[in-house]
């Protein structure tokens, strides 16, 4: 049977709808909400939990939909994290505000930092990725920025309005746990957003084929510093959301670890569809909430050892493998 | 007039001594990338893991630092081949990304290895006497041990360039890393060339990470900590070429310890200011072919 070009345009649009918003999008919502009417006791954990999914799907944009191998994207979240606390503390605790700055230092991070790293490819980028965050690092520990970062001691005692000017951040956390939840809500709009409109597409046809993206005419370079900038906004998002909801700013907010840890969440869950970043960056952050609360460096053990097998035998994730799983399904139906 | 040429003169010493040492870590894993396109982020952890054994052989009481070097580092080419042979075969399967996730897990392996053996203390091997005093000619004072790191790394580097370029080995690897699909095809076993060069690597890369604890200290984070400056160096050479690497380890050496004392306030940035300056010049590397 030919293919028609009917039948090229259905595929084409089913490509698209994988990718759509749906009610299923709804499910890890109503799920945080639940669990806030069944238990306070996980508040803090739940946050830290979004925290690091919004960090997660920004990586993801970059890495998953842009093939941008970004080992330093922990320079976004570093950003996000001081200029929030920077300006909680100098200028306006109102925490909407401080989110925004957040976003905005973020991508003026990408805006210039992209130009150079991305003019690399391959390992060289990789190098540049890590160069960017190593160099931030350095930046806030240097002894001329002191008096600004803290150095070492890193930036606390800083306040934060209440929310909207109504709901203040209590101690047990359930503001920000409602705050967490509507920026990861935002934040995952956002991204799906980016990745369907023509400009997600095009980041899409770059990552699989970068030079015959260049022959259709497409400005490579321009669209992946978009990206990044994107991506990195999003990022320091995450970290102006650590800074304002645990009151606290330091050193490991510009750590490689960090880095390091979203892209195991990443590569547990499935890269290049955001809900592999929701489920890794869940799995992740209650595991190593026990783990690494009792032992750090043998929690790094566990960590090695899952990134190697998961490459070498799930390296689609585990939202790879259920997507692979229902389709099978799915064709056995249409089978019968 | 005189303390400035002084102090330039020790500088350029030091400077000149931890590019050595960048070099000895980067052969193996420019080696690496040109003939067979790995990222191998895990290289550095070879380099702490012959740091480490030759720390705890010297420990032991029975050796020196000089009886300990060969021994560790022999040892670490074998871990180096053991791992070739095992867990690289998984690595050389997948794609770039799967590469770098890949190493790093291995470098989270060992850097938890290494702490549950030795601690998070910072150690650096004790040098012999005649290795830490200074010869003073007036005003200029020049470390003994730096000059002694210079001379035993041209040393290695000479022997290297002299194995590249007049050994039957050093043939087929040149004619690897230029084309590795040609190289086959005259009948040179490559992955066999390969393994053996990667288990050099790891001897080079211990040799270094032993001989430099004095300017890099063994920590169980060092297989990260230097992993910035190596890859600045590979990435400045050109991947694969071994003459690049060697030149822009020099460079990057000097100009680090040149800025971090002229520009105290600027301190690590001059060496990513020159890297970036010299990528945005040649993205593929300074001294690469073109």
């Amino acid at each position: 049977m030919a293919v028609t070009q009917a039948d090229r345009i259905k595929t084409a649009r089913n490509g698209f709808a994988r990718h759509r918003l749906s009610w299923i999008d709804a499910l890890p919502f109503l799920f945080a909400a639940a669990l806030y009417s069944i238990t306070s006791r996980y508040l803090p954990l739940g946050t830290q939990v979004m925290i690091q999914i919004v960090f997660a799907m920004s990586l993801d944009l970059a890495l998953g939909y842009g093939g941008i191998d970004s080992l330093g994207h922990v320079a976004f979240f570093g950003m996000g994290a001081y200029s929030a606390g920077l300006f909680a503390t100098h200028v306006s605790s109102d925490p909407i505000l401080g989110m925004l700055v957040a976003a905005v230092a973020g991508a003026l991070t990408g805006l210039i930092t992209g130009p150079v790293v991305l003019r690399t490819r391959g390992l060289t980028l990789v190098m540049m990725t890590l160069a960017v965050a190593t160099m931030l690092q350095e930046l806030g520990n240097a002894n001329a920025m002191k008096p600004v970062t803290g150095g070492a001691d890193g930036l606390f005692g800083y306040k934060i309005a209440p929310l909207f000017g109504l709901f203040p951040f209590d101690l047990a956390g359930r503001t920000g746990y409602w705050y967490a939840l509507g920026i990861v809500a935002i934040v995952f709009f956002i991204c799906k957003v980016v990745v369907n409109s023509p400009f997600g597409l095009a980041i899409r046809g770059i990552r699989d084929n970068p030079v015959r993206m260049r022959m259709l005419g497409v400005h490579v370079t321009t669209r992946l510093v978009t990206l990044y900038s994107i991506s990195g906004a999003l990022a320091a998002m995450a970290g102006g959301l650590s800074a304002q909801v645990t009151k606290l700013v330091g050193l490991d907010s510009l750590a490689f670890l960090l880095s390091g840890n979203a892209l195991v969440m990443l590569i547990l869950g499935g890269t290049g569809s955001l809900y592999g970043a929701i489920v890794g960056a869940t799995i992740f952050v209650v595991l190593s909430d026990r783990a690494a609360a009792v032992d750090p460096f043998n929690w790094l053990f566990v960590i090695g050892f899952v990134l190697i097998l998961a490459v070498r035998f799930a390296p689609q994730g585990i939202v790879g493998l259920l997507t692979e799983w229902s389709r099978r399904a799915e064709a056995r139906r249409s089978a019968k | 007039m005189l303390s400035v040429v002084a102090t330039f003169a020790a500088l350029f010493v030091d400077g000149v001594a931890y590019g050595m040492i960048l070099f000895l870590m980067s052969v193996g894993l420019t080696v690496t990338l040109g003939v067979m396109r790995i990222a191998n982020l895990a290289h550095c952890a070879f380099a702490m893991a012959g740091g480490y054994m030759a720390f705890a052989l010297v420990q032991s009481g029975h050796f020196t630092l000089f009886t300990a070097l060969p021994l560790a580092a022999l040892a670490t080419m074998i871990l180096g081949a053991a791992l070739e042979r095992t867990v690289y075969r998984w690595v050389y399967l997948t794609g770039q990304l799967g590469q770098i996730l890949m190493t790093i897990g291995l470098v989270f392996i060992i850097v938890a290895t290494a702490n549950l053996l030795f601690g998070s203390n910072l150690y650096a091997l004790a040098l012999p006497d005649w290795l830490s005093r200074s010869w003073s000619y007036g005003a200029v004072a020049i470390s003994a041990y730096r000059v002694f790191i210079i001379g035993v790394s041209a040393g290695i580097a000479a022997v290297l360039w002299a194995v590249l370029e007049y050994t039957d080995f050093g043939a087929k690897l040149r004619a690897a890393v230029d084309n590795p699909r040609m190289a086959r095809c005259v009948g040179i076993d490559v992955p066999w060339v390969f393994s053996i060069t990667f288990s050099i690597g790891c001897g080079l890369a211990a040799a270094a990470g032993i001989l430099g604890t004095q300017i890099m200290p063994l920590e169980p984070w060092y297989a990260l900590e230097y992993l910035v400056p190596v890859l600045m160096v590979v990435a400045v050479g050109g991947l694969g070429s071994l003459k690049g690497s060697f030149y822009a380890a020099l460079v990057l050496g000097i100009v680090d310890t040149f800025g971090r004392y002229y520009v105290p306030a600027a301190g690590a940035f001059v060496i990513y200011l020159a890297v970036v300056v010299l990528l945005l010049w040649r993205p593929s590397g300074v001294f690469a072919r073109a």
